[in-house]
């Protein structure tokens, strides 16, 4: 018999190991996927270098005129460069750019704790900002106190506009779809077919027709003399549109939760909103976050149609420099600075919302 | 636990009815689910409940903290009829506990928080108070160190006494439990009901629908047997599994004892 050595532990093999390991067990498993990888490459191969020389390379940053762009292949960033103030803030007059600077420079300040883990009193933060941040804001855009110029609403765009017409809907929609959702599921008979009713009908128009009502068809029934901003009946709009949206996604987060739930907190003695507020929906909302944030990006994304109203969001204030006689012709640059601003947007969206979800896990369900 | 505890645990009991159903009816539609139920439990007195599946146990004693209404008949619960009155089902739902088969914990908050949660919103205690007690509740049901977990990371024995504990927390004087250790593995049936064992020695009122007989041997001071939604025996354990009266009884004892 002969003694037992254990071996040493051998390293794995260079193979399965590192990028060459990485490729081989996810690009090239099987001939069929070899296949597919190498015809992905080659697309990829043919898009990605005229799109980086398009964009980078060969195009122009530098002056500001037509004439810098004359012997350029690529993009002539110039038109976006000297266009950059009406694209973030509209018409809005050149010397009050700061109230709007102000304005978004707040609410980041003011949300930067409700990221810090330590921070104590993030709740009451959040209802600070929820209450008070429009009024200040809504000072600073509209102006007419505190000495500030008044700036009227259909000289407020560009980005900027974007940004509120999204952000209000955003904040509006999400209270009113819960509420909508937990009508719906009610059991008194009438709060539950008002609550159907509003949902369908707002689902079954197109949001241009919404828009196009209220701006158009809306004043034919007001009484004469009543002015109502066109911009608020742009966010009305928008709101009742996405909230009907919304309360279909939370209901699906309602309808997923066990009936156990509901039973505990009854036997509990917890009331129906008590156990709403505390039980039930911190665990349908957070089911239902891909749902949420998807109908939040298509909000976005939405907001572009005021412009058939009239509003300058930042895609209408994009396309009307399209028609400035000095820059004819540079439509594929404004289109693809649209694209990029809305897929920055978007896509910060999508992750925060992935993040959260991996924040808001506690182990698996039961 | 020998003949004697047991019989020292009868005394508690004391002649005050604490639950009193007269006559209960209950329908599901066109099915008749309780026919003319009739029971007085006593304050401190342990009720064991059994019958085959369907028989209507569940429905029982979940009319008790109106998770289910019945439809004729009375049902007071210390004092407070159960009408349509919502101040009345509050008054009873804070005196009622109940633990239910599938525990029910909220997975969204930690053991610690799910005990909180209704001592701070239902009765209103100051937040350190019903931390307090909580943790009290959860060393009586030994597991103090888990507090700061999520239920997705107990087993379901720990589960279980984290539901009893957050019952305990709203200090009931009844507990209900309906079937508490059947979804848990034979290795964690023993920590639930070692902890059911050491409520009942504290005097609690408890009803309890349960298909283990040891327990009821050694704690109920009643077994009912029901079927078909009526309740067919009660008698006090010795009896109800030595001398089981109707044919129906000695049928269901059957086929559990063969198991
Ligand atoms: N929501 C309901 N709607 C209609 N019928 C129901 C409902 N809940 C229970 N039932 C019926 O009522 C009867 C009694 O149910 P219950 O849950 O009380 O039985 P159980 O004695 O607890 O049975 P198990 O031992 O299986 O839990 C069953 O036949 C069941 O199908
Ligand atoms: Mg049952």
């Amino acid at each position: 018999m002969t003694e037992h050595t254990p071996h040493p532990d051998l390293a794995p093999p260079a193979s399965a190991v590192g990028f060459v390991g990485w490729l081989r067990s996810n690009l090239f498993s099987s001939p069929w996927n070899t296949v597919l990888s190498l015809f992905s490459i080659y697309i990829l191969y043919l898009a990605i270098p005229p799109i980086i020389s398009w964009a980078f390379l060969e195009s122009t940053w530098i002056g500001d005129t037509r004439e810098a762009c004359a012997d350029t292949a690529g993009a002539c960033w110039v038109f976006v460069k000297v266009r950059m103030d009406q694209f973030m803030y509209g018409f809005y007059p050149e010397s009050e750019y700061w109230r709007i600077n102000l304005a978004f420079g707040l609410l980041i300040v003011l949300g930067i704790p409700l990221f810090i883990k330590r921070f104590q009193h993030k709740g009451k933060l959040a209802a600070f900002i929820l209450v008070f941040y429009p009024i200040i804001a809504f000072q600073l855009f509209s102006g007419g106190n505190f000495g500030l110029e008044h700036v009227e609403t259909s000289r407020w765009g560009g980005l900027s506009l974007t940004l509120v017409l999204a952000g209000v809907g955003i904040v509006a929609s999400l209270p009113l779809g819960v509420v909508l959702a937990l009508g719906r599921r009610s059991q008194m008979p009438i709060v539950k077919s008002v609550c159907v009713v509003f949902i369908e009908f707002w689902r079954g128009v197109p949001l241009i027709t919404v828009l196009f009502m209220s701006s158009v068809m809306l004043p034919l029934f007001l009484p004469e003399g009543t002015n109502f901003d066109k911009l608020l009946r742009a966010m009305i709009g928008i709101a009742l549109f996405q909230s009907a949206y919304m309360a279909e996604v939370v209901r699906g987060g309602l309808a997923a939760i066990p009936k156990g739930q509901y039973e505990a907190a009854e036997a509990l003695g917890l009331s129906y909103w008590k156990s709403m507020g505390l039980i039930i929906l911190p665990q349908a909302l957070k089911l239902v976050i891909p749902g949420i944030v998807n109908t939040f990006i298509a909000l976005f994304k939405d907001t572009t149609l005021v412009l058939i109203i009239g509003l300058f969001d930042l895609l209408a204030i994009i396309q009307q420099a399209f028609a400035d006689p000095d820059w004819l012709g540079f439509s594929i640059e404004g289109y693809v600075f649209a694209a990029s601003i809305f897929w920055i947007f978007c896509f910060g969206m999508s992750r925060y919302s992935m993040a959260l979800e991996k924040k808001l896990h506690t182990g698996h369900a039961r | 636990m020998s003949e004697s505890e047991n019989a020292s645990g009868k005394m508690q009991v004391s002649d005050d009815v604490t639950i009193e159903l007269r006559g209960v009816h209950k329908w599901y539609g066109q099915f008749h689910v309780l026919k003319d139920i009739n029971l007085n439990v006593h304050r401190g007195e342990r009720i064991v409940i059994c019958g085959p599946s369907g028989s209507g146990k569940s429905t029982m004693i979940r009319c008790i903290n109106r998770l289910e209404e019945h439809q004729q008949g009375r049902i007071i619960v210390d004092g407070t009829e159960l009408t349509d009155d919502v101040k009345h089902i509050d008054q009873v739902r804070r005196e009622v506990g109940m633990v239910f088969q599938h525990f029910n914990l909220f997975p969204h908050l930690t053991v610690l928080e799910n005990c909180c949660l209704a001592p701070i919103w239902v009765r209103k205690m100051p937040r350190r108070e019903a931390e307090a007690a909580a943790m009290k509740y959860l060393e009586k049901v030994k597991i103090p160190e888990q507090a700061k977990k999520y239920p997705g990371q107990l087993s379901g024995g720990q589960q279980q006494r984290v539901a009893i504990a957050r019952s305990l927390c709203m200090n009931p004087n009844i507990m209900l439990f309906d079937e508490p250790t059947s979804a848990l593995d034979p290795e964690m049936i023993k920590e639930v009901l070692d902890t059911m064992i050491e409520l009942a020695e504290s005097g609690m009122t408890m009803l309890c629908v349960t298909h283990e007989m040891g327990f009821a041997k050694t704690v109920a001071n009643r077994v009912i047997f029901m079927d078909g939604g009526e309740i067919i025996e009660e008698n006090e354990p010795n009896e109800f599994f030595n001398n089981p009266r109707s044919d129906r009884t000695k049928l269901f004892l059957s086929q559990i004892l063969q198991h």
